[in-house]
């Protein structure tokens, strides 16, 4: 019975615990290095679009690459 | 006729990709140039690409793209066809929706040449979560191709669309992303994407290649000869990608990327690449990179079978032979701001060169090599070198 007590408990902590609001550990304030054009994922869409696809009529792996497109022959 | 239906469905990806946190992204425009150079191939045209935003809530993008080919590659030269030109066009709209920090996105892409029409539909939709250090994203695409075959009268030359020959291939795209903050100065960027496709998965102008009588490992044959490649009608490839952006303590950025591919007909696929990105002189922002790859051959995949029915598969596709590339770019942009008129704000001129270099190991050169000439199989391995320029013009507003 003891036991089942202290595992009760202990699983409300841990619930109550996730479910706590998760404090950003980045601050609004402190993402202006982030906000930087250069730390940009995607600078350039269509440049990016293209040169993936350059890629992709050359090999046989596609995909997962988070943007693409673009076009050039491939026979 | 090229491959180009995955490219739209990543063009949709691109297109109706979720910005990046809960915010529009920038009105912007911008025209590019490309040019590809390599194997026998040039490739080039405009890409022009408008962003535009309606109130809050709502954006919309519309890219116009050509391709102008001129092909004379090693598949064209072996086959004995000649020389050929082409034209593809790209068209693409996108929408996306901001409601709250999810950002709801749709697109269509369809692109046509003469014997190659594709459409590609997609959805997606993005979460920011966490104070904002977090963003998921979930993505569809179902894209439908259509495929015909330009063949040659043997008496006059004319070349036309064979009306006999109709195939088709059905897509699908499923892909999640994260986006994580980890640090002030270091993001990072996880995808996952699953492509199924359907249909005639090959190439109607390239052919397999076997022995003549027959060839074993002890048994050279005298001489080859060519028919049809005969792809599997299905094929499901997983990719998943890593990629980490560190702000360095000078004003740069370094970009590390790794992805692993694996898929149905056997290939695996390594791609590793790293760039650094220097502002430099007020108005400048220089890059280099550097990118290898490296897979291995589709089960099926050989230059020379021993006998024409030797299995049920057979194909010669040097994208399905192993191969490894090492690709070296290098980057120049010209940012100013505009004064002159109220309606822009900035706009930025680039130059990027890129040099690829790939190495088959077992797809071989049989431009000099006629049947009967040399030993099958004795022939030497293909490689490629390849130019790619972009010269674009962007403008934001």
């Amino acid at each position: 019975m003891r036991k089942a007590l202290l595992f009760t408990c202990a699983a409300a902590l841990l619930a109550g615990t996730a479910c706590a609001p998760i404090e950003p550990w980045v601050k609004p304030y402190e993402r202006e290095h982030l906000a930087d054009p250069i730390m940009s994922l995607t600078p350039n869409p269509v440049s990016a679009a293209y040169i993936d696809h350059v890629y992709e009529v050359r090999e046989g792996a596609k995909g997962a690459t988070g943007g693409g497109g673009g076009g050039c022959g491939c026979n | 006729m090229r491959r180009q239906s995955p490219l739209l469905a990543l063009a949709g990806l691109l297109l109706a990709a979720a910005a990046q946190g809960a915010q529009l992204p920038e009105e912007r425009a911008d025209l590019l140039y490309h040019r590809y150079s390599g194997g026998g191939i040039t490739v080039e045209g405009p890409s022009v690409l408008v962003r535009k935003n309606f109130g809050d809530s709502f954006s919309a993008t519309a890219n116009y793209y050509v391709d102008a080919i001129t092909s004379a590659s090693v598949d064209v030269v072996v086959s004995g066809a000649s020389e050929y030109k082409e034209r593809r066009d790209q068209k693409s709209l996108a929408l996306d929706y901001l409601h709250g920090k999810s950002t709801w996105s749709a697109s269509y892409v369809e692109s046509a040449e003469n014997d190659y029409k594709a459409g590609t539909w997609s959805l997606g939709v993005s979460q920011d979560m966490f104070g904002d250090l977090t963003t998921v994203s979930f993505g569809y695409s179902q894209g439908h191709d259509r495929i015909r075959r330009t063949i040659q009268d043997q008496l006059t030359g004319e070349k036309f669309v064979d009306p006999d020959f109709q195939r088709s291939i059905d897509r699908r795209n499923y892909r999640v992303g994260v986006t994580q903050v980890l640090t002030r100065n270091l993001l990072l960027s996880l995808n996952f994407e699953t492509v199924t496709e359907e249909g005639y998965l090959q190439n109607p102008y390239r052919f397999r290649r076997f022995c003549v009588p027959f060839c074993d490992a002890s048994t050279p044959a005298d001489s080859w000869s060519t028919q049809g490649e005969i792809f599997p009608a299905t094929r499901t490839g997983n990719a998943g990608s890593g990629r980490l952006k560190y702000y360095l303590p000078w004003r740069a950025a370094l970009d590390g990327s790794y992805r692993f591919y694996s898929d149905t007909w056997g290939i695996r696929a390594h791609t590793a690449g790293i760039e650094y990105t220097q502002p430099m002189w007020g108005r400048w922002v220089l890059s280099g990179s550097y990118r290898y790859y490296s897979q291995n051959s589709a089960d099926f995949f050989s230059d020379l079978f021993p006998f024409e029915e030797a299995q049920n598969f057979m194909v010669r596709d040097k994208e399905a032979s192993a191969l490894k590339s090492h690709t070296v770019g290098i980057g120049a942009a010209y940012e100013f701001p505009i004064t002159w008129t109220s309606w822009l704000k900035r706009g930025s001129v680039n130059l990027s060169l890129t040099h690829m270099m790939i190495d088959y190991s077992q797809f071989r050169d049989l431009r000099d090599y006629p049947p009967g000439s040399v030993t099958p199989g004795s022939e030497p391995l293909y490689s490629l070198d390849a130019n790619v320029i972009q010269f674009y013009l962007s403008l934001w507003f």
